[in-house]
């Protein structure tokens, strides 16, 4: 796809073409440097701290009381904690795979929306991660899953896919953030520059290390960047497929799966897609960015939550064919329960939310449809988050020996930390927003200059 | 009630604001008690050596009482009965024979309903901290019931009355005996009349004999015995049958072929333990074959005995005794003209019965149950006749308890002469009549116009409310007696610690009333035995101590025969009407948890899953299917019942096998004054127990309210689905296909497919057996468990919630139609799998497998990520998911068994197969550098299961009785084909059934979903 | 080789277009200039090969960081499960080599990764908070915005005050400024 130009629909680009190298530089990093802050941001960050404050406060009880306040029982031993955990890690991989992936496919629409997407990645890790550390019967001892050799010179046992966890998900966290922090260095460079307040330039300066420009910096700053890129993109494939593990590890029917681990991965890419969906089109209005984050974007967007959403449908689909083909009574019984069973209407709420309406994409003039794609984002984060209770609740509550089945019922300090991990989440976002360029300007650059180049 | 110490703690500060604001004086009791004491006196000099003069004189105390009582309050109860360890040993045992950290073991006996059971109790340092049977009783044989386990909590429990009361308030035992000598002498100017004494079914001789003292010094006093569930009615038949009312028991080892007439002959009643063993020594797998017998009950309910007998036939309580009298025409005991005729399909189930009697003719057993009329008694004494079984399976020896006629009238007659204002002064011994007496009687009313009432009790309960003087009883624990095993055995009850709460005996309130207020309970026991063993040397009594039992005092069988006119007169009265159609009857039963209320506050048997309802916490109107259907009722639905024109409100609870028609209601809920864990749950059966003594009411309604009452019920989910959990098999078919049990299970990989190298275990290997054909879901191993490895109580919440803690529990399946349907029990411990799920996906190797094959937990290693929980398949891991073990109150520190650990919240916990018995077998072993004998570990569930369904030991000893059980073709593993290689499996259950018995009601999908 | 007058770093040339800084480069090689710098505000393809600069050795490095990562990642559950604390878990082997490979695979990532970025900065000699060019006005306000330059460094062999300012206005940059030391 050399030109943008050619396969855009509406013959509309990936930037508007009035834009320069100077323009876009003023434009992006006014944002942030603007002296007046808007409105709208101090509302918006002001309920996502009254939220984060609400966590503190189920934390604070959690910890004062233990793990009991929430609806986890036996048999059903996980309950929300897990299913926020699998959900925040999911919507996080859209960032690394739209940084990373889109970057070795050489996709340019990825450019304007990279940045605040892999924002997003590392504040949907820093959700998932609070989790596992909370769901603990012992929270404060959490640091006995690190490998080094704690009390009495014990270490981790190595074979227990929690353990993966730790690796997997510090990991993912760590090169996220380094990913992140690599593009941000020559825009934290343009900002020292740019900004006239001598504490902005001392900030925005050490951040950028010293940066100028000079082209042979550039020429290793695009290896790193590149080599960062492939390692991230099986660093994101594997993060998902070692969540996945967490079930398929075990001998539960409904988690004892081996389609889980693709399954896993395309259901994150397809709620990850939808989650910068949801944060996309809000910004790009309040922002008023539709000149970088065109109709374009959103189109592809729409199209790879798609292709997704086929790839995890097609998840279900085996499961339960595999369900009955293992001619196992528990698996199939397990099937069977999720359709028929007390959980029923969670389920066929997800076949809803998750397969059925998310086929309007199809339609080019869906997809077209600013408001409509910013509903079906939500349905899907909502169908998303229904799966992962599924899969978590009803294959726990019903196993294999009928006297101990059980139910799950989450309490409203589950209902409460949920909400406090999504006000953390929104929090970080708006001081992103606000300190930091939402879209990578030298990237923008590139991307006018080869425009250009390709007009001439 | 809510689980965990910090509500206790809450309703403990409450109590101390109370007390403060003067209100509640109770936490003011122990203190102000002691203080007239000279035990105050020496506390006082050893908690305060210097200036403890200031405390002595009355305004210091008070300040001190002060500070006490507030502390006291904060602290929960029992903080008063700090005092040395060595103190409380009973001096029989010197305390020099204490070797600290190893237990002793002391001979006693517990009396319930009058007949006692031998028990051996582990004593750490002088607490006693578990209950074992007594190997040398005739009752136990070594095994126990779940109330003798739970009776240790009792002993502990800090809600025990602690003080003597006078009218409400605080006073001494001086003052009560003071007060006592007073009206004495009063009563004895009089000879005695307006005294009466109320006592339970009193099965001491000792304290028999010191009651007949008072009465032939007083001949105007009277004696009074009221036992809610007492065995009046079969002396009243006895009466009838033989003219004296002589005492029947059984053999059932002897019998071939056994018919209970709703008698639950191993769930409950004297001898149930000693039955259970006999009748489970010919149904479990070694005896399989031939010599294998067979169980046919008939009743209402469905019973612990009911379930597991080979055929059952579910009958309205007054067609019972119609099926009796059918039966006894069918075999010849009375003319055919005077049975009445029964429904088809009863006849049909008859028939081969009846022939199957008299095929084992003198091996035979027919037993008929304490709610039966007499005259079903009186018919079962001649059908056992007829079979030629007294003297072989039926035993009949002069009575056995001192009074036999313990019941109903006796009290009734007490009511009348209060009405009639012959009382004056009244001594309550024990029981609660306040509650446990039927509301037609009126007790209540009637004893308030007594002038001096005065009462014993273990708590300060109802009765007591009603007292002018309310004196702290002595636990069993704490005090001398004796009693009679059901059999006639005698055997000494000795104290295991002195007093906690200055209680005294019933036999040392009794001598006090004889004008000898000193004298020790020791010395009467002792007494009573010298007397009646004159020629005994000293030495015997040592031995009896040590033994528990007192050789030679079983009463000699006697060959009464039942008289002619007595039967022809059973048979001339006739069954009665046959009750109208659509009838429903009620039937009250002492509960499997709180008894008749004497354990109501016991936390142990309240959490205790019911063995067939699987209720906790509260008790329910137990209806048939059939009934729910008819009058429109779902399980937890709260109903009104109605009866004599008394009505209560109750949930209801359905339960399939039971008889159309029948309603079953447990006494010991719905307690006003119970303590802080009795009080509340459940409802009030007493409130429409009728004055009479029946135990069967025809004529009562039972009607919706349209509200529900959620019950606490650990399975919800009543069906096998189909998958081969328990497997069992009709005798025939065993016969042609002895491992039928390994044809049963599903698909899957055979255990000896396995991709890894197997794990070498060398040295021992430990491993468990549990019989299914023996076990018959009794529950004395869970409270066994529960006693010996600190389990916590959780409560009804934490419960409904799915978290109640046992780490052996009892499942029960309903197979078959909802109607009449088969039930297996199935006890689950941990399966110590050799491929453990839970320990592989641990990331803190918190649980890991010993080197002798045990999936051991390490508390303090675990985080909580209950992972493990939900890896394992059997789900028998526990999760503290609050802090549920008490940490605070004093007396429950005493009740804990120091070998194990306490543990604490977020962690998990499970069966360890009582490693810190196998720890120290093996300590013992190394000593005498030999190995572990076989049966020398036995788990606290094995050692008190009365079938001997459980059975632990070292699979690597090839002569091990596990190993040899391991063998039988009839093991199998539980979900044995996802390969995880439990150590602990199963033995199928083989059924006996007629070949000739109707078939029962065709299988369809029994007891589904929640209820 | 005639010394400066008075210190200075270099002679920077201010470029509007890439193509011009492209040829300005191009040119300054053939004209047989090393010790110099280009700065633009984004990467321009070929501009490193125009200033002579060959290839980098990150890749290597990274590959290094990688093998290393997976060494230590399995060594390390080795010697834990086998050799310092053996444990018989679930009755798998204590050398259950399949569950091992996660943390391996988890540990080559983070290594390498954690290599690249820091490789990257060390060879480019960051972080370096100050330089002679931001002693530039023009530099500060254009080179991180919409300005390519071209530096050539006093340090170049065949650096002349006059030759080389002469050398780079035939170049028709927008304006040639002397980079004070």
């Amino acid at each position: 796809m050399a030109s943008p130009e050619r396969n855009a629909p509406g013959g509309e680009g990936l930037i508007d073409p009035a834009h320069d190298y100077a323009s876009v530089t003023d434009k992006i990093s006014a944002f942030v440097l603007t002296h007046r802050t808007p409105r709208g941001w101090f509302i918006g960050f002001g309920i996502s701290f009254l939220l984060l404050m609400g966590l503190l406060a189920a934390v604070g009880y959690l910890v004062a009381r233990g793990t009991g306040i929430w609806g986890v029982n036996q048999p059903v031993g996980w309950g929300f904690a897990i299913i926020n955990f699998v959900w925040w890690i999911g919507i996080g991989h859209a960032g690394t795979l739209i940084s990373a992936i889109l970057l070795l496919l050489k996709q340019e629409w990825r450019t304007s929306i990279n940045r605040f997407a892999e924002a997003m990645t590392l504040f949907a890790v820093a959700c998932a991660g609070l989790y596992p550390i909370l769901h603990l019967g012992r929270p404060w001892l959490f640091y006995w899953l690190l490998p080094y050799p704690n009390t009495m010179n014990l270490w981790p046992q190595f074979r227990s896919p929690l353990i993966w966890d730790v690796f997997a998900v510090s990991t993912y966290a760590t090169v996220s953030l380094l990913f992140w922090y690599v593009g941000l260095i020559p825009d934290l460079a343009t900002l020292r520059d740019r900004s006239r307040r001598r504490l902005a330039q001392v900030g925005y300066g050490v951040l950028a290390m010293g940066w100028r420009g000079s082209a042979i910096h550039w020429h290793r700053y695009e290896t790193a960047y590149l080599l960062l890129a492939g390692l991230a993109t099986p660093l994101v494939v594997s993060v998902h497929t070692v969540v996945s593990f967490d079930f398929t590890i075990s001998i539960i029917p409904g988690w004892h799966s081996t389609i889980f681990p693709p399954y896993f991965v395309a259901g994150a890419i397809y709620s990850g897609f939808a989650m910068v969906m949801t944060l996309a089109i809000p910004i790009r209005s309040f922002y008023g960015v539709g000149d970088f984050i065109t109709m374009r974007h959103l189109d592809n967007m729409a199209k790879v939550m798609l292709a997704t959403g086929l790839i995890v449908a097609y998840g279900y689909l085996t499961e339960i064919f595999i369900a009955w083909y293992s001619a196992v009574p528990v698996e199939q019984y397990m099937a069977v329960n999720r359709m028929r069973g007390p959980y029923a209407p969670l389920f066929w709420g997800l076949i809803l939310t998750n397969v059925i309406i998310p086929q309007a994409l199809w339609s080019r003039r869906v997809r077209s449809s600013v408001a409509a794609l910013f509903v079906l984002s939500l349905i899907v984060n909502v169908g998303m988050w229904l799966e992962r209770f599924v899969i978590v609740v009803t294959s726990l509550h019903r196993d294999y020996l009928p006297s101990s089945w059980g139910m799950y019922y989450p309490t409203r300090w589950d209902w409460l930390t949920y909400a406090g991990t999504i006000g953390l989440f929104l929090s970080l976002l708006f001081l992103f927003l606000r300190f930091l360029p939402m879209i990578s300007i030298s990237e923008t650059r590139a991307l006018i200059s080869k425009a250009e180049g390709e007009v001439e | 009630m809510s689980g965990g110490p910090r509500d206790r703690l809450r309703i403990d500060v409450a109590r101390a604001r109370a007390a403060m604001a003067g209100r509640d004086g109770s936490p003011w009791r122990g203190l102000e008690e002691i203080a007239g004491t000279p035990e105050f006196e020496e506390f006082l000099h050893r908690e305060f050596p210097h200036n403890a003069s200031e405390w002595l004189d009355p305004a210091g105390r008070r300040d001190f009482l002060r500070l006490m009582a507030a502390s006291l309050a904060l602290a929960g109860f029992g903080a008063c009965t700090r005092q040395p360890a060595e103190t409380i040993v009973p001096y029989v045992q010197p305390p020099e024979e204490i070797v600290p950290g190893k237990p002793l073991y002391f001979a006693t006996a517990m009396t319930m309903a009058g007949y006692s059971t031998g028990l051996l109790v582990e004593s750490h340092m002088g607490r006693p901290t578990k209950v074992e049977g007594n190997p040398g009783h005739p009752a136990s044989l070594g095994a126990t019931d779940h109330f003798a386990q739970a009776s240790v909590l009792t002993l502990y429990d800090p809600d025990r009355s602690q003080v003597v009361t006078h009218r409400g308030a605080i006073s001494t035992w001086n003052g009560f005996l003071g007060a006592l000598a007073a009206d004495m002498q009063l009563r004895a100017a009089s000879r005695g009349a307006g005294l009466r004494i109320l006592t339970e079914q009193v099965g001491s001789p000792t304290l028999a004999s010191l009651l007949r003292q008072v009465t032939a010094l007083l001949p105007e006093a009277r004696w009074h015995q009221y036992e809610p569930f007492a065995h009046e009615t079969e002396t009243r038949a006895a009466r009838t049958a033989f003219g004296a009312p002589l005492h029947t028991w059984y053999r059932p080892q002897a019998a071939g072929v056994i018919l209970s007439l709703d008698a639950d002959l191993i769930g409950c009643g004297p001898g149930s333990l000693r039955y259970a063993r006999e009748i489970a020594s010919r149904r479990r797998a070694e005896a399989a074959g031939a010599g294998m017998s067979r169980l046919y009950v008939v009743e209402s309910g469905m019973s612990v005995t009911g379930s597991v007998a080979d055929h059952r036939l579910a009958l309205a309580p007054s067609e019972i005794e119609r099926f009796a009298r059918a039966l006894a025409a069918a075999l010849g005991v009375i003319g055919p003209g005077d049975a009445p005729g029964l429904a088809p399909a009863h006849e049909a189930w008859l028939r081969p019965l009846a022939a199957d009697l008299q095929r084992a003719r003198g091996s035979s057993l027919v037993a008929a149950g304490p709610r039966q009329p007499a005259a079903v008694h009186v018919l079962t004494h001649a059908i056992n006749e007829r079979l030629g079984n007294v003297g072989a399976t039926v035993i009949r020896t002069d009575p056995v308890l001192p009074d036999p006629d313990g019941g109903l009238p006796s009290l009734q007659t007490l009511v009348q002469d209060m009405d009639a204002g012959k009382v004056d002064t009244l001594i309550v011994i024990g029981g609660n009549p306040a509650y446990t007496a039927p509301a037609g009687l009126g007790f209540a009313a009637s004893l308030s116009k007594v002038k001096l009432s005065i009462r014993l009790g273990l708590y300060d309960d109802e009765t007591s409310a009603l007292c002018g003087w309310h004196l702290p009883e002595a636990h069993f624990l704490e005090a001398w007696g004796d009693g009679r095993a059901f059999d006639g055995t005698a055997g000494i009850q000795q104290p295991l610690i002195a007093p906690l709460y200055s209680g005294r005996s019933a036999m040392e309130l009794i001598s006090a009333v004889l004008g000898r207020p000193g004298v020790t309970g020791h010395a009467l026991v002792r007494e009573q035995w010298r007397r009646a063993r004159p020629e005994e040397p000293e030495a015997s009594w040592r031995r009896w101590l040590h033994d528990g039992v007192i050789d030679g005092t079983r009463p000699p069988p006697r060959d009464a025969q039942v008289r002619a006119e007595a039967l022809a007169g059973v048979a001339a009265a006739g069954p009665g009407p046959a009750p109208p159609q659509g009838d429903l009857e009620v039937v009250f039963l002492p509960d499997h948890g709180a008894w008749d209320g004497a354990f109501s506050n016991n936390g142990w048997l309240q959490e205790l899953p019911r063995p067939i309802t699987k209720l906790t916490w509260d008790n329910a109107a137990l209806i048939a299917p059939a009934t729910a259907e008819r009058l429109g009722l779902a399980s937890e639905d709260l109903a009104e019942l109605t009866l004599d024109g008394r009505a209560v409100r109750v949930p209801v609870w359905i339960v399939p096998g039971m008889a159309p028609g029948a309603v079953e209601l447990t006494l010991g809920y719905g307690r006003r004054r119970a303590g802080r864990i009795g009080t509340g749950p459940g409802y009030d059966a007493c409130a429409v127990l009728p004055g009479s003594t029946a135990r069967a009411y025809p004529g009562a309604a039972l009607r919706g309210t349209r509200e529900r009452y959620p019950l606490a019920c650990t399975q919800t989910h009543h069906s096998m689905e189909g998958r081969g959990l328990v497997r069992w098999a009709p005798l025939s078919r065993y016969a042609e296909q002895p491992d039928f049990a390994h044809h049963q299970e599903h698909g899957g990989p055979g255990p000896e497919l396995s991709m890894y190298r197997e794990w070498k275990y060398d040295g021992y290997a430990w491993g468990m057996a549990i019989d299914l054909g023996a076990c018959h879901g009794c529950n004395a191993c869970v409270t066994a468990c529960q006693s010996e490895n600190n389990i916590p109580v959780v409560g009804k919440e934490q419960v409904m919630l799915g978290r109640e803690m046992h780490w052996i529990r009892v499942d029960r399946y309903f197979e078959g139609s909802i109607d009449d349907p088969m039930v297996h029990h199935q006890p689950l411990p941990c399966m110590h799998c050799e491929h453990a799920p839970c320990e592989v996906v641990c990331p803190v190797a918190a649980t890991t497998h010993s080197d002798e094959g045990l999936n051991q937990m390490v508390y303090n290693r675990c985080v909580g990520t209950r992972y493990c929980s939900n890896n394992c398949p059997y789900k028998v891991r526990r999760f503290n998911f609050l802090l549920y073990s008490d940490w605070t109150t004093p007396s429950l520190k005493m009740l804990r068994n120091p070998d194990v650990t306490v543990r604490s919240r977020g962690v998990m916990e499970k069966c360890t197969y009582c490693v810190q018995r196998i720890n120290a077998a093996r300590i013992d072993a190394k000593n005498e550098d030999r190995r572990i004998r076989d049966g020398e570990v036995t788990p606290a569930c094995a050692q008190a299961c009365p079938a001997q369904a459980i059975v632990f030991g070292d699979l690597n000893d090839p002569g091990s009785r596990v190993r040899r059980l391991k063998e039988m073709p009839l093991e199998y593993g539980l979900l044995d084909e996802i390969n995880t290689r439990p150590r602990t499996t199963y033995l199928a259950r083989v059924t006996n059934p007629h070949p000739e018995m109707p078939p029962p009601a065709a299988p369809e999908a029994g007891g589904h979903g929640e209820p | 080789m005639s010394p400066a007058a008075r210190p200075t770093y270099g002679l920077l040339a201010e470029f509007e277009t890439a193509e011009a800084i492209l040829q300005a480069a191009r040119q300054a090689h053939a004209a047989g200039y090393r010790k110099m710098e280009a700065y633009t505000p984004f990467p321009i393809e070929d501009l490193t090969e125009a200033l002579g600069f060959r290839h980098s050795r990150l890749p290597a490095i990274v590959l290094a960081g990688g093998v290393a990562g997976a060494l230590i990642g399995f060594g390390l559950q080795y010697w834990v499960s086998v050799l310092v604390y053996p444990h018989n878990i679930g009755g798998r082997p204590l050398n259950s080599w399949p569950s091992f490979v996660p943390v391996t695979f988890e540990m080559t990532i983070l290594v390498a990764a954690l290599t690249a970025v820091l490789g990257m900065l060390a060879l480019n000699g960051l972080p370096r908070p100050h330089h002679p060019l931001f002693g530039v006005p023009r530099f500060r306000e254009h080179a991180s915005r919409d300005r390519f330059f071209l530096c050539i460094e006093a340090a170049d062999p065949r650096f002349d005050p006059q030759a080389t300012r002469r050398f780079l206005e035939e170049l028709r940059p927008d304006g040639v400024t002397e980079v004070p030391l």
